[in-house]
């Protein structure tokens, strides 16, 4: 994939994994959901979910804050078991997320323990694309009229963008949420011909 | 394992037509959705373009145009659009464009398809492009009733009774007690397959056309007492029909034909033994009372009646009939109460109404509007004080029972409404001939007039003759336009629908006066531009459509929304009386579910484009 292709003719993958901490090394994989699309459209249609058995113990703040239940876990499979069908929905797209530390530092923490080897992989970071318009150095002035940098949150950012609020921290749900918000982003500030390069740096 | 985009069928699930389908159904819908986000401003379909999926709005605006660039509709949050093109060529037939940040919910084709297959409500729904839904709505309501369903063959309960037209008087009577009947058919020949109704004879004839007559029975040929020509019914009628006819002619007898040939007579109590809550036996009982103190009683029943109607699933042309059938019957016994009172008149006089009981379209909430013919040998002199007291004690009674006093003074107490036929005859005729803004007011309510009691002919010849005379007058028929256009239907609301959310000031609609008035308001004219003195806005309808004034699918579009419109005001009127509330006109769409709100949009959109049609057709020219 060249970094010059207009990202009209991506392929895109939008990605939300739920964990059940923060750390990559302490904490594991609560949920997956992934949610292609290009500039076009969103898939729904070849959408993927997986609950999965996380290799730490879920406390139970955790599992009301992804609303997963224990009697999903206890029948879910081991990240190794999906792996590869992960590994296959991502071939050839362009991962899109929100906070790409959260993604790419499970997904390569994961990777290596099952596989043994990490991967790297081009990530378009929608709250990055927030950040370059929001998270410009305060001038002066708003610093001494106490403004507050404004939120890029997920959620927060939608709103901004006129996207309905959608019940968060559901993996699939929070990845359509970032599938429609990459669309608003380019719609609003890029262009259809904007190469992808300028998108996911 | 399954996936679940709850996000997507919960929405679907809250809007129609998805709110009718199973949660299996929704959950399959969502699976095969595609999303895409559009900027206010962009275009979503082109004209002519292909079109592959059923377009849904998740949030923002999108507006819908005319081929020409016409704003069709602006649709919001929920609704859906596309179906058109995808149900008929895949090509887009009305470009969209989003008016807001829109968020845009594509259901595949196949998808579609399959829903239109196996879900009957659904297909109902998308297939009934603007109008047609309207007519969904509009036939649900009706097919409920028993008296409905109900054929009035069905009710004969004994075989034919008839004489020749040539028996005399006492034969017929014989053969009438005989068969224990109080009403005989008289035909022209011996032979019943070839035979013609020469006319029917009841008790009651024999007592006042015979007996009090002083003619004797043996000589007397029974063709000589007969009403000739009855009102007669079909077979395959249905017994509500009956009734209606029953309640306008007052008459209680009603020989029934099939293939043309008389099969039966149906009379009163066979109806009200179907059903005694009826509206028929109300009317009898009107007639039975013999104080205004014992009619006002009757008050309750009439509410009940229509609570019932309603219940019952009768159309609003239906109840709208019932409704001014009662009235008539009211206004009648207070007549002959009055009469009792006051003596026989000292000449001939036609008791008049106006507005909406002569269109046969009385609901629950309204005035009384009536005037008084008086036989051309009227003198003011001589005769007015008796008139005058017949008015007034009229006038007191109806609002004894409900039907307030006129606000516009349009009272047979008004010396002016209480005339003889000539002067009459130049009032019209000057409204016509020289309209000015008051005798413009005055056409809107005298042009829809009815004799209740009396010499009926003096009525119909002022119908005739705004009949004829109208239509000669086209600078008439223009300035009766302006006035018609005046008001016009709330469409501002749904098109403000997305600006204005939440507003905290009332958001109510008149339904009649934005809704069912103007609209009757219009089909006044078009029936008076083609000649008609039809009263009822279904008939002149019929009349409209028959003299091609108006395309014929634009008349269908018309009578479902009149139709509609009517029966939203009717349901809404019942709820306030079952709650205990006062009824009145006013709603709030709020209160609505998501398939009426798209229902009553539509329907007020039908009136837009009707006035559009009026005023293109009776253009303004200079000022009256």
């Amino acid at each position: 994939m060249s970094a010059q292709t207009p990202i009209e003719r991506v392929q895109l993958l939008a990605m939300d994994i739920e964990t059940t901490g923060l750390d990559p090394q302490a904490h594991s994989i609560v949920s997956i959901g992934l949610m292609p699309l290009t500039l076009e459209r969103i898939h729904c249609n070849h959408s993927l979910y997986w609950v999965l058995k996380p290799t730490s113990e879920l406390n139970d703040k955790s599992v009301t804050f992804h609303h997963i239940t224990h009697a999903e876990i206890s029948n879910a499979p081991t990240f190794s078991q999906i792996s590869e069908q992960l590994l296959a929905a991502m071939a050839g797209k362009v991962m899109v997320v929100h906070y790409r530390n959260i993604e790419r530092g499970f997904l390569d923490q994961a990777l290596r323990k099952s596989l043994g080897e990490g991967i790297e992989f081009p990530v378009i970071d929608t709250m990055q694309l927030e950040a370059r318009v929001y998270r410009k150095k305060l001038s002066w002035f708003a610093r001494i009229m106490g403004r507050k940098p404004e939120s890029i949150r997920l959620s927060d950012s939608r709103e901004r963008l006129n996207l309905p609020a959608y019940q968060a921290h559901h993996a699939l749900t929070d990845a359509l949420g970032t599938a429609e918000l990459l669309q608003a982003q380019i719609a609003n500030r890029y262009s259809r011909t904007t190469p992808v390069g300028e998108l996911w740096d | 394992m399954q996936i679940e985009l709850q996000e997507i069928s919960d929405h679907l699930s809250r809007f129609a037509p998805f709110d009718t389908l199973s949660k299996e159904s929704v959950d399959n819908i969502a699976r095969h959705v595609e999303v895409s986000y559009f900027k206010a401003g962009t275009d979503i379909l082109e004209a002519g373009s292909s079109i592959q999926d059923l377009h849904y709005v998740r949030s923002g605006a999108v507006e819908i145009y005319r081929r020409n660039g016409e704003l069709h509709d602006r649709l919001v949050e929920g609704d859906i659009f596309g179906q058109a093109g995808l149900l008929r060529s895949n090509k887009v037939r009305f470009p969209a464009r989003a008016l807001e940040d829109s968020l845009i919910y594509f259901i595949p084709a196949d998808v579609f398809a399959e829903l239109c297959a196996h879900h009957d409500s659904f297909a109902d729904f998308v297939e009934a492009e603007g109008h047609s839904r309207l007519k969904s709505a509009v036939e649900a309501q009706g097919r409920a009733s028993e008296l409905i369903q109900l054929k009035c063959r069905a009710i004969i309960s004994r075989s034919l009774v008839w004489v020749n037209a040539n028996a005399s008087v006492s034969d017929a009577a014989k053969k009438m007690t005989e068969q224990s009947v109080s009403c005989v058919l008289v035909m022209s020949t011996a032979d019943l397959q070839t035979a013609q109704i020469e006319g029917i004879v009841t008790d009651r004839d024999l007592r006042t056309r015979l007996v009090a007559e002083g003619k004797n029975a043996d000589e007397t040929r029974i063709s000589e007492i007969i009403t000739a020509a009855p009102v007669t019914i079909s077979a395959n009628d249905s017994v509500f029909e009956a009734m209606l006819m029953m309640l306008r002619r007052n008459i209680h007898h009603l020989p029934v034909l099939h293939q043309g040939r008389p099969i039966g007579l149906i009379n009163l109590s066979d109806i009200i033994r179907y059903e005694s809550q009826s509206s028929l036996y109300l009317v009898n009982r009107i007639s039975n009372q013999t104080s205004v103190e014992g009619l006002r009683i009757l008050l309750q029943d009439l509410r009940g009646t229509y609570i019932r109607m309603v219940r019952d699933g009768a159309t609003a042309h239906m109840i709208g009939s019932a409704i001014s059938g009662i009235g008539r019957a009211f206004t009648q016994r207070i007549l002959e109460l009055a009469e009792k009172k006051l003596g026989p008149p000292p000449v001939p006089y036609c008791f008049m109404v106006l507005g909406s009981m002569a269109r046969d379209e009385q609901l629950l909430v309204t005035d009384q509007d009536n005037a008084l013919i008086l036989d051309d040998a009227f003198n003011p002199e001589l005769h007015d004080a008796y008139f005058r007291s017949l008015a007034t004690f009229v006038s007191d009674g109806l609002a004894a029972c409900g039907y307030s006093y006129c606000k516009g003074a349009i009272m047979a107490t008004n010396d002016q409404w209480r005339q003889p036929l000539r002067v009459w005859r130049n009032y019209f005729e000057s409204w016509i001939e020289k309209p000015n803004p008051t005798t413009l007011l005055h056409s809107c309510i005298f042009f829809d007039l009815d004799g209740v009691y009396g010499q009926l002919e003096y009525v119909r010849e002022l119908q005739n003759l705004c009949a004829t005379k109208a239509r000669a007058h086209p600078s008439f028929l223009n300035a009766m336009a302006r006035i018609a256009l005046n008001r016009t239907p709330p469409l501002g609301f749904f098109r403000t629908f997305v600006v204005e959310t939440d507003g905290q000031q009332k958001r109510i609609i008149n339904l009649k006066g934005r809704g069912t008035a103007p609209l009757t308001d219009l089909i006044r004219i078009h029936a008076l531009a083609c000649g008609s003195n039809a009263q009822n806005s279904f008939d002149r309808l019929d009349a409209i459509a028959a003299s091609n004034l108006v395309p014929p699918k634009a008349i269908k579009h018309l009578r479902y929304t009149l139709e509609f419109l009517s029966i939203v005001r009717i349901r809404h009127q019942v709820e306030a009386l079952e709650q205990g509330a006062t009824p009145n006109n006013y709603i709030e769409p709020r209160s609505f579910s998501n398939s009426e709100r798209h229902n009553l949009k539509e329907a007020f959109q039908v009136l837009s484009n009707a006035q559009n049609f009026l005023r293109f057709r009776y253009p303004a020219k200079g000022r009256v």
